[in-house]
């Protein structure tokens, strides 16, 4: 008897975790809210820094240095006596500069590689893909660590890096797509009614095969500000004295002992972007689903 | 293993092949394509005399065609010689030999923390026995996915150790000196993968064999270790790679927090120090072990699960 009670709830789960799919989005509501109201604040953060912190982030205070959070210096200063929030908001600029830059690399080589291998013919195709499986293949970080060793620590190498390792996944999916769409039967008869193939390579194969690639880039976009600061933090991206927040978790660290704000403040402010470009990417991803179901 | 099996076997084993070589490759060529003089890019920063030039050139064969020094390389990475680093004045299979201990220990506390932690939570908080607790972890595994791991590390680092004084700053002193590295390496890991395993045993609930084996009385645990979870194991062997790539990429950076020695003070000192030769090699023995480790993890799924195997 204990078994039949046990097994009827258990049982009813099966029915209730079907609709679980569509239940969460009621709650992520207010995770949703969040995200974008940080992010907005992110976003004017980026655009007019001022308008949130009007002093200079590399203004330095000799008689105020490493003070603790306080109505004054509400994110506390560091070893130099600067606003750590002044500089935590100046720096968004640049981090977000970064991860937007990268993405944009990322996004169009991936489209235009993906595009290229699921249009040409085996050779062309399996010589892309295999690169691009090798690719895959090295490290993330390793990998942009190598072509920074190469071309020299700095903002544009880190741009770059980030953009060519996160590359490969926007041309699988691409170059996957491209070739579903190019043996649908409306590009078939483009194709007989003599469309010129950039016409029908823009007009109807493109637009079909990026469908996931915006929720990616979005995702994407959360992944690459996690890198560049992984990489400024072992000093590979922009320099001190700039406020870009790996930097900044860099510098921190050899005062951790001391004034814990001047890391963990700045380093909460990449977990809450990144998380709010995740929470975003997977709602929109959600909706898709949901409308192509 | 039939014949079918084998072909499938050897299939994956020549495409790891080709990846590899494909990965030695591009590594090989992203120097060469480095702007400016080769023997520059090779010294870096070490010393600089006519002799080492011209080791330089005799070792790498550059003053030969250029197809002869691309497969002399090839030849001599297939051999396990990775060539000298001129920055450090030794072999670089010794530098990094030395160096793999801490960081393979470190791994592997990390990778086997990291497994156990996601399938307790993917156990614990899989169907929908426990909403808020459920609720609570998928929001944690959010937040430990989107940390920078260094991040995790000094937040680790400010409360148990310059706080409490319960760990070791710095160094790798003893066991107690493991700990914090290990859980901070571990946490993403358990957070993305505490993820996958959940949804693939919310899947395998759905599944009409789950059924089954309730309605022949089987106990909800058993039911969930048995059938459930073991369903969703699968997926996450596909992982494998992921895993690896994230603990060698995490490992540079943790060290660097906790101040251990290991490969990833290597590497670093490698690329501030412009040593190619040691980059070059880290790059390509990691790119290696994803690929083994890749291959072994398709393996593994061929033959656990008949499915593929029949396809």
């Amino acid at each position: 008897m204990t078994v039949t009670l046990d097994g009827l709830p258990a049982g009813a789960t099966v029915t209730t975790s079907g609709q679980a799919a569509t239940r969460p989005r009621r709650r992520l509501d207010i995770g949703l809210l969040a995200a974008g109201a940080y992010l907005t604040v992110l976003l004017v953060a980026v655009l007019w820094p001022a308008a949130l912190a009007p002093g200079d982030p590399l203004a330095a205070d000799p008689r105020n240095v490493l003070s603790a959070p306080d109505s004054g210096h509400w994110f506390g200063t560091d070893n130099l006596g600067r606003d750590v929030w002044t500089r935590v908001v100046h720096g968004a600029g640049h981090s977000i500069t970064i991860a937007v830059a990268a993405t944009a690399i990322a996004v169009g080589g991936g489209v235009l590689l993906g595009l290229l291998a699921g249009l040409t013919h085996r050779v062309a195709d399996e010589t892309l893909s295999r690169t691009l499986d090798a690719l895959s293949a090295f490290p993330t970080l390793l990998l942009a660590m190598l072509f920074i060793a190469i071309v020299g620590p700095g903002t544009v190498s880190l741009i770059i890096a980030i953009g060519l390792v996160t590359l490969p996944r926007h041309a699988r999916v691409v170059r996957g797509l491209t070739q579903l769409v190019r043996r649908c039967g409306y590009v078939e008869q483009a194709v007989t009614f003599g469309l010129s193939r950039p016409r029908l390579v823009l007009r109807h194969i493109l637009p079909n095969a990026i469908g996931p690639i915006p929720v990616l880039a979005v995702i994407g976009l959360g992944e690459a500000v996690l890198i560049a600061a992984g990489l400024s933090f072992l000093g590979m991206g922009p320099q001190p004295p700039s406020p870009e927040w790996g930097a900044m978790l860099s510098e921190g660290r050899n005062y951790l002992h001391v004034a814990w704000w001047m890391t963990i403040l700045p380093g909460l402010a990449v977990t809450a972007t990144v998380v709010s470009l995740t929470v975003l990417g997977r709602h929109w991803q959600r909706r898709l689903d949901g409308r192509q179901r | 293993m039939g014949r079918v099996q084998l072909r499938a076997v050897l299939r994956r084993v020549a495409a790891g092949v080709v990846v590899l070589w494909v990965a030695a490759t591009a590594a090989y060529l992203a120097v060469l394509a480095a702007p400016g003089d080769t023997v520059d890019t090779l010294i870096g920063d070490g010393a600089d005399t006519p002799q080492i030039r011209a080791a330089i050139i005799a070792e790498w064969g550059l003053d030969r065609p250029a197809l002869l020094q691309y497969l002399d390389y090839l030849w001599r990475l297939a051999h396990g010689d990775l060539g000298r680093s001129y920055l450090l004045q030794r072999p670089v299979a010794e530098v990094i030999g030395e160096q793999l201990a801490p960081t393979l220990i470190l791994s592997l506390a990390a990778a086997t923390l990291g497994v156990l932690l996601a399938l307790i939570i993917a156990a614990v908080t899989a169907g929908d026995r426990r909403p808020w607790l459920r609720r609570l972890s998928s929001g944690t595994e959010l937040l430990l996915v989107s940390t920078p791991p260094f991040l995790i590390g000094l937040v680790l680092l400010s409360v148990l150790s310059f706080r409490l004084g319960l760990f070791p700053v710095a160094g790798d002193a003893g066991p107690r000196a493991l700990v914090l590295p290990a859980v901070t390496l571990a946490l993403p890991i358990a957070g993305l993968l505490a993820q996958v395993l959940r949804d693939g045993v919310d899947r395998a609930l759905d599944e009409p064999f789950v059924l089954t084996a309730r309605a022949r009385g089987l106990r909800e645990g058993v039911v969930l270790a048995r059938h459930a979870l073991r369903h969703a194991l699968l997926p996450a062997v596909t992982l494998a790679g992921w895993l690896f790539g994230t603990l060698l990429g995490g490992a540079v950076i943790i060290e660097q927090v906790f101040g251990r020695p290991g490969l990833g003070q290597v590497t670093l000192t490698a690329v501030t120090g412009k040593d190619m030769p040691v980059v070059l090699a880290v790059v390509t023995l990691s790119a290696a072990v994803y690929v083994v480790v890749n291959t072994a993890a398709d393996l593994v799924s061929l033959l656990v699960d008949p499915r593929l195997r029949r396809s």
